[in-house]
């Protein structure tokens, strides 16, 4: 279809593109330059750099680090043993069925098993340690970001183990390589690509959650994300919202520089 | 002898470790549909077997008028959203040269790799200014905004598989561009854009937090709605709810997991961006 002037059935995609991919982010830049009386101003940006925001920024790395680790540290044998099942596509298939039931409610099940009568709470007690406040801890949240995020991170990770080639474990276990030494040095290199791609669908979400502080965390733990929100939703301070908003962008754009240097596009 | 054992013992230990995942990733599911018959009113302590949270379920229109809402939006939004998708994947296709492709890509994945806070945000201020009252009209034009770059995602490999010859062929042949586009093309990705379709169905029942910004007064869809009730605390309604959407969550994914059975493609392919495709909204 190379003649000429008749792409005009094209316009729908590339009007989305500049309404809803475009428009938006220059808005919030835009928006980012207004302070709560619709004045012209930098002040958002040196707010942005006092220490209640910058502790606020430590902080939200802080924790979207810790929930991309652990992830990464449940993820990858749970990957990797997946991959020697029988039946591995219905094993898959089953890891991957409950991110498709709704956030929110898994999060609401953890108000109910973290709660102070709740079966954690009730286990400890019979070991002897008493009943803990789990419920609106750092803890809880990290706890139930991770169970949110691990197939997340299982998914790129089987598919990377899937596409090595196993003759190559083979002969580095022939030439006399111990177990630990072949991951170390044959899968793991092999697999970094789905740990990169696991880790970036991980510590980017983990940077933005706001529900699940809001439910879990009782407004413990402030994050980007709820900081944003709280802005635009409670206080209406859509300028200083926008300014965390671009700072975020800036983090996301060179979080994917840094690691998606490789990544290809969309399978071919 | 010995080297046998300790293999099965290593088995023992692996199958162990998977069997617990399993069980950390479904107990909280459980959890709460055990609970949703619980007549004591608590999540803790079971007293006694009761049906009354589903009739109070079923019995609450406001609830019902928003599943309805919910329903209503997921299947006009996917729809729209996958004919705009159909129209994206043919315009990457078509781009001849490389980086001009690689710049349509990036520009339709940001909304896939862009947190939901930030889409939601700036969707906000763009209704605003536009002048979009917030509701219906906001909600919908959001859920379409962002289920185009998944559903182009599923579409664009098909299109890519298929051999340019068959088009230049329909064209030899005397078949108008619109003959080679329905009857050619179009039978050839359907595939794709039915998984488009399923996936931005899916984005639209789960999303939470773009939409949580752009309802205004008035005006919800279910996981806004559990948000809020589940920020007063525990009511047991929320888990018979939960429980009936983990059914119809399970119908759903029989039904796309047969259609793809029965397709000779291999189930499931879970290429790399559709990993990331259903991380938290």
């Amino acid at each position: 279809m190379n003649s000429k002037g008749k792409s005009y059935y094209l316009i729908p995609y590339y009007l989305w593109i500049a309404l809803f991919v475009i428009a938006p982010v220059l808005l919030v830049v835009y928006y980012s330059l207004f302070d709560l009386d619709g004045k012209l101003t930098l002040d958002n940006y040196v707010n942005f750099f006092t220490p209640v925001y910058m502790r606020m920024m430590l902080n939200s790395f802080w924790y979207a680090f810790l929930i991309t680790l652990f992830s990464l540290l449940v993820a990858y044998p749970a990957a990797y043993l997946l991959t020697r099942t029988k039946h591995k596509q219905l094993w898959l298939l089953l890891i991957i069925l409950p991110t498709w039931i709704n956030l929110l409610l898994k999060t609401y099940a953890f108000i109910g098993i973290f709660g102070t009568f709740g079966p954690v709470n009730n286990f400890l007690d019979l070991l002897g340690l008493g009943e803990q406040q789990i419920l609106f801890t750092g803890f809880s949240f990290v706890f139930v970001s991770v169970y949110i995020f691990i197939p997340f991170m299982i998914l790129p990770i089987f598919s990377a183990l899937e596409e090595m080639n196993l003759s190559l474990v083979d002969a580095a276990r022939d030439l006399g390589a111990s177990g630990w030494t072949t991951f170390r040095r044959v899968v793991f290199p092999l697999t970094i690509s789905g740990v990169r791609s696991g880790c970036m669908a991980v510590f980017i979400p983990a940077l933005s959650l706001f529900m699940i502080t809001r439910l879990i965390a009782g407004n413990r733990v402030i994050t980007l994300g709820t900081a944003i929100e709280q802005h635009f939703l409670v206080t209406q301070d859509w300028g200083m919202g926008s300014t965390v908003a671009v700072f975020l962008i800036a983090i996301m754009a060179l979080f994917m520089i840094l690691t998606g240097g490789s990544r290809k596009g969309v399978r071919g | 002898m010995r080297n046998t054992r300790r293999v099965k013992n290593k088995n023992g230990i692996a199958n162990l470790y998977l069997v617990l995942v399993f069980v950390v990733l479904y107990a909280p599911i459980f959890y709460l549909m055990y609970y949703s018959f619980n007549s004591g009113g608590t999540m803790h302590k079971f007293e006694g077997f009761t049906l009354d949270y589903y009739r109070e379920v079923v019995a609450d229109t406001r609830l019902m008028i928003i599943v309805i809402n919910t329903l209503v939006i997921a299947l006009l939004s996917s729809a729209i959203a996958t004919v705009i998708a159909v129209i994206g994947a043919l315009a990457i296709h078509h781009v001849r040269s490389r980086r001009a492709k690689n710049t349509l890509l990036s520009l339709n994945n940001v909304l896939i790799v862009s947190p939901d806070v930030i889409i939601g945000a700036s969707f906000l201020i763009l209704f605003t200014i536009v002048g979009i009252k917030l509701g219906f009209t906001s909600v919908l034009l959001s859920h379409v905004a962002f289920s185009i770059p998944i559903a182009v995602i599923m579409i664009l490999p098909h299109l890519q598989e298929m051999s340019p010859t068959l088009t230049d062929a329909a064209r030899d042949l005397g078949a108008t561009r619109r003959d080679v586009l329905t009857k050619v093309i179009l039978p050839i990705i359907k595939p794709g854009i039915f998984s488009g379709f399923f996936m931005a169905l899916t984005y639209s029942l789960d999303d939470f937090a773009v939409t949580f910004f752009v309802t205004g007064n008035g005006y919800s869809t279910l996981s806004v709605e559990i948000y809020s009730r589940a920020r007063q605390g525990v009511s047991l309604s929320i888990n018979a709810l939960s429980t009936l959407i983990f059914l119809f969550t399970i119908l759903l994914v029989i039904g796309y997991y047969y259609l793809n059975q029965r397709k000779s493609r291999p189930p499931m392919q879970i290429a790399e961006p559709v990993a990331e495709a259903g991380v938290p909204r």
